[in-house]
C-alpha cells in the first residue's frame, strides 16, 4: 500500500513535470490522471493507485495549494459521483478503459436516465423497454425518462430499462451505458417553478445500444443501480461546511446589514434556525469524523432530511425578512444552466429551489422510511408487489 | 476558523461509560429509582459512594495534584449521559460539576479551598452551590445573603438542588464566597416536579462559614461554573432523550394492535425517525460543548449556548413522545416514562432556558434584537 510520503512525492513530480502556471489546464488534468492522482482509490491505470480513499484529500490540498486546475466537479457531478463508481464496480476492462478517463477529465459529461413519469419513489416499477436483437447483438430502447439533470450537456447516460416484463419488478431490469447522441434520443427542457430548466425530459424512441454497452448481467440492473444510488448518498454526506455557511449566510447578513427589517417575531425564528443550522453542521462534521475513523454511523441517512427541511425553512424566513422586496423575483427568463445552483441567486429563487431538496435524490418521506427500517429496525412497509410479474402491476 | 471539535468518544471515554452504565444497571434500575422517590429520600448515598469514590466520577474535573482524576469535561459529559439515561438521583451535576468548578475558580493557593476541593473530589463530602438551579450563564448573580461581619451570614436562597444531600454549601454573599457546613443552615424541602433532583429553600440565620473568595473572584468562579454546568447538562439531556427513544422503539416493535406491531404504521415510523435524527443532532451539539470546555476554545460560550438552546427541547420532545407512544401505559405511575418526562421538563429550566441561551447566541453571533 502506498504511503502518504510516496503519494506526496508523486504529486511533486507531477507539479515539476507540468507546472500549472505554464501548462494548459486540459494537459495538466490528463497528466494528473495518468499519474494515478485523479482518484487515488481507483486502480492503477484507471486514474488511481489503489490507495485508501482518505488520501485523496492530501492530494487535493497539495494540488490546490500549487494552483493546479481542477476538473470542475460541479459540472460533472453525476459522472464522478454516480456513473464512475458503478462502471468501476460492474464494468468490463474495456468499458473501464473506454469511459473512466474522459469522464474524469470532463471531456464527456454524464447524466442519469433512471426516473420516469410512472416510476419515482417506486423506481423499480420503471417501464422503459429494452429488447435484444440476436442478429445485430444490439438492444432497442423505447420509453420516457424525466428529471434528468445535464441531459442537454451530456454525451453519455447511465440507463436502466426493463428487459423482462414477465418477472417481478426488481428482477427484469438491465443497466446500460447510453450514447446521448444516438438517433432516437430526444432531450426536451423541463421548466421548473424557478422559471429555469435545470433538468429535462428524455424521450427514447428506437434507440440502438450495442450489447457491449450493457453494464452487468441481463436482469441484474437493480443491483447495479443500487450501487449508483448508494454512491449518491455517500457524496451527499462528505461535504464540510463552515459555521454560518449555506442557506443561513444570506439571512444572517441581511439581518446585520439592514436593521430596519428586524422584528421580534423574526428574531426568534432567526435564532432558532441559526442554532439548528449550527447543530446540523456539527452533526455532519461528526459523521465525517466517524467515517474518517472507520466507524461509519447511520447519521448519513438522516443528514439529507435535515438539510432539506432547514434549507426550506431558512429560505422561507429570508423572503419574509425582506418585506416588500420579498414580493419581487430577480428574473423569470427560461434558462438552461449547466450546473445546479442552490444559493447563488436571490431570496425568491432560493425559496423556490429549496422546495426540490425534499424531493430530489429520494423524497423525505422515503428517507424517513429508510431511517425507521434500517436504523431503528422498525417493520418494513407492506410490499404486495414484490413477487408479482411487472406486467401485472396496477398502473 | 478554529480547528474542528473532536465529536467522537475516545476508548477511555467508552470504558468510563461502560463502568458507569454497569453500575447504574445494577444499582439504579428504573424500579429502584421509583421506589426511592416514593420513600421521600431520593438520594442513594451508597450509589454515590461507588460512583463518586469507587469509579472516581466526583473528581473527574479536578487535577490529580488537587486530589482528583485529572480527566476533564469530555469524561464528565459521558458520566452525565449515563446519569441521564438512568435518571439517577445522585448529586453529580451539583457537587461533581457546579461546586467543583466554583472551587476550581477560586484561589488555588488557598488552603481552605484546596482542602475542601480534596474532600469533594474524593466523593467524601457532597458540596452544592447555594444558588437557584435556574440561574443561567450570563444572568446577573443574585446575592440574597448578607454578612453581618466576620462571616456570620443571614439570608435565604430558593430552588437549591441537592441541598438535602449536602455536607457543605457554597454560599455567595455580599462579602464573598463562603463554605458553610450543612449543620449551620436550615432547609425547607420543596415539592419538585422532577422527583429525582430534590429542591429546597436554604435559610441562613447567623450561620458561620469559611470565606473562600472575595466578591469579584466569587462572581467569576460562579459564572465559569454556570457555563460549564450548562455545557455539560446538554449531555445529560442527550442521555434522557436516548433512553426515551430506545425504550419507545422497543415498545412499538413488540406492541401489537390491528394484528400488527404498531411500529409498522408509517405515522409512527416517521415520528420516530425524526426523533432519532433529533437525538443524533443533540449528541453532536453536546459533544461539541464538552470538547469546547475541555480545550477552553474561545468558541466555548457560543457552542455551549447552541447546545443548550437545542438539547433542552430534544430531551422534552423525546420524553413526551415516549409517554404518548406508550399509550395508557405511558400515563401510569408504574412505568418509568414519567420520571424522564419530569427530569426533561425540569432540565429545560435548569441553568437557563432555551430562550435564554438563544439570546446568548444572538450576542455571540452578532444577531441583535430589534
Amino acid at each position: 500500500m502506498i504511503t502518504t510520503e510516496e503519494l506526496l512525492t508523486r504529486v511533486r513530480d507531477l507539479l515539476a513535470a507540468h507546472p500549472p502556471a505554464t501548462t494548459a489546464p486540459a494537459d495538466f488534468l490528463r497528466a494528473r490522471f495518468d499519474a494515478g492522482l485523479a482518484w487515488v482509490h481507483y486502480p492503477e491505470g484507471l486514474g488511481g493507485l489503489g490507495a485508501p480513499r482518505t488520501l485523496q484529500a492530501v492530494v487535493d490540498a497539495e494540488l490546490e495549494a500549487a494552483g493546479a486546475p481542477d476538473n470542475d466537479p460541479r459540472r460533472i457531478g453525476i459522472g464522478l459521483g454516480m456513473a464512475a463508481p458503478t462502471i468501476l464496480a460492474y464494468g468490463t476492462e474495456e468499458q473501464k478503459r473506454r469511459f473512466l478517463r474522459p469522464l474524469w477529465l470532463g471531456e464527456e459529461v454524464w447524466c442519469q436516465l433512471f426516473s420516469e413519469p410512472g416510476a419515482g419513489s417506486d423506481l423499480a416499477a420503471l417501464g422503459t423497454r429494452a429488447v435484444h436483437d440476436e442478429a445485430s447483438d444490439e438492444w432497442t430502447v423505447d420509453g420516457q425518462k424525466v428529471w434528468t439533470s445535464s441531459a442537454h450537456t451530456a454525451r453519455w447516460a447511465i440507463l436502466i430499462a426493463r428487459t423482462d416484463p414477465s418477472l417481478p419488478k426488481h428482477q427484469g431490469i438491465t443497466y446500460f451505458l447510453c450514447d446521448m447522441h444516438a438517433p432516437g434520443v430526444e432531450v426536451r427542457p423541463l421548466r421548473q417553478i424557478t422559471g429555469e430548466a435545470e433538468f429535462n425530459e428524455v424521450f427514447l424512441t428506437g434507440v440502438r445500444i450495442p450489447d457491449a454497452h450493457r453494464l452487468g448481467a441481463v436482469g441484474q440492473g437493480w443491483a447495479v443501480a443500487r450501487t449508483t444510488l448508494m454512491n449518491e448518498r455517500v457524496s451527499i454526506g462528505g461535504m464540510r461546511i463552515p459555521r454560518e455557511g449555506g442557506m443561513i449566510a444570506p439571512v444572517a447578513a441581511a439581518w446585520r446589514e439592514r436593521p430596519e427589517l428586524r422584528t421580534h417575531a423574526l428574531h426568534q425564528r432567526l435564532l432558532e434556525l441559526w442554532v439548528e443550522a449550527e447543530v446540523a453542521r456539527l452533526t455532519a462534521e461528526r459523521l465525517r469524523q466517524q467515517l474518517a475513523a472507520g466507524q461509519p454511523g447511520p447519521e448519513g441517512s438522516g443528514m439529507k432530511l435535515t438539510f432539506a427541511r432547514l434549507n426550506q425553512e431558512i429560505s422561507g424566513l429570508e423572503v419574509e425578512l425582506l418585506a416588500e422586496e420579498g414580493l419581487l423575483y430577480e428574473d423569470w427568463t427560461m434558462r438552461r444552466p449547466e450546473i445546479v445552483d442552490f444559493t447563488g441567486r436571490d431570496a425568491g429563487y432560493r425559496y423556490l429551489r429549496a422546495k426540490g431538496n425534499s424531493i430530489e435524490g429520494g423524497t423525505s418521506e422515503i428517507l424517513l422510511n429508510i431511517v425507521a427500517e434500517r436504523v431503528l429496525g422498525l417493520p418494513p412497509e407492506p410490499r404486495d408487489d414484490k413477487d408479482l410479474a411487472w406486467k401485472d402491476l396496477a398502473r | 476558523m478554529s480547528a474542528p471539535f473532536d465529536l467522537l468518544y475516545s476508548e477511555t471515554e467508552e470504558e468510563l461509560r461502560s463502568a458507569v452504565r454497569a453500575l447504574l444497571a445494577d444499582r439504579c434500575p428504573p424500579a429502584a429509582v421509583l421506589a426511592r422517590v416514593e420513600s421521600g429520600r431520593p438520594h442513594d448515598p451508597e450509589l454515590w459512594q461507588t460512583l463518586g469514590t469507587g469509579i472516581g466520577a466526583a473528581g473527574l474535573l479536578v487535577p490529580e495534584k488537587l486530589g482528583g482524576q485529572g480527566a476533564g469535561h469530555r469524561e464528565a459529559a459521558v458520566v452525565l449521559e449515563e446519569l441521564g439515561r438512568a435518571v439517577a438521583p445522585v448529586p453529580y451535576l451539583t457537587s461533581g460539576v457546579l461546586a467543583t468548578e466554583i472551587l476550581l475558580g477560586c484561589d488555588p493557593s488557598s488552603a481552605e479551598v484546596t482542602a475542601l476541593l480534596r474532600e469533594v473530589a474524593s466523593g467524601r463530602q457532597v458540596c452544592v452551590p447555594a444558588v437557584p438551579l435556574t440561574l443561567a450563564p450570563g444572568a446577573p448573580l443574585p446575592s440574597p445573603v448578607r454578612d453581618a461581619g466576620g462571616g456570620v451570614l443571614s439570608g435565604s436562597v430558593g430552588f437549591v438542588a441537592d441541598a438535602v444531600a449536602a455536607d457543605v454549601l457554597l454560599v455567595p454573599a455580599d462579602t464573598g464566597l463562603y463554605a458553610v457546613p450543612a449543620a449551620e443552615v436550615s432547609l425547607t424541602p420543596l415539592v419538585p416536579l422532577d422527583l429525582t433532583r430534590p429542591l429546597a429553600t436554604v435559610r441562613l440565620d447567623g450561620a458561620r462559614g469559611t470565606r473562600l473568595a472575595d466578591p469579584a473572584t466569587a462572581r467569576a468562579a460562579v459564572a465559569g461554573a454556570l457555563l460549564s454546568g450548562a455545557g455539560l447538562l446538554a449531555s445529560e439531556q442527550v442521555g434522557i432523550a436516548e433512553w426515551c427513544l430506545t425504550e419507545t422503539v422497543a415498545h412499538v416493535r413488540t406492541r401489537h394492535q390491528f394484528n400488527r406491531p404498531i411500529g409498522s404504521f408509517q405515522a409512527l415510523k416517521h415520528r420516530l425517525a425524526r426523533l432519532w435524527l433529533d437525538v443524533a443532532s443533540a449528541r453532536a451539539a453536546a459533544r461539541a460543548a464538552a470538547d469546547a470546555l475541555a480545550t477552553g476554545t474561545a468558541d466555548a460560550p457560543l457552542t455551549i449556548a447552541v447546545a443548550q438552546a437545542y438539547c433542552s427541547g430534544v430531551a422534552v420532545r423525546a420524553a413526551e413522545e415516549c409517554v404518548q407512544l406508550h399509550g395508557g401505559t405511558g400515563m401510569t405511575w408504574e412505568h418509568p416514562a414519567h420520571l424522564y418526562l419530569k427530569r426533561a421538563k425540569a432540565d429545560s429550566a435548569v441553568l437557563g432556558t432555551a430562550g435564554h441561551h438563544r439570546s446568548l447566541v444572538a450576542d455571540f453571533a452578532e444577531l441583535p434584537a430589534p
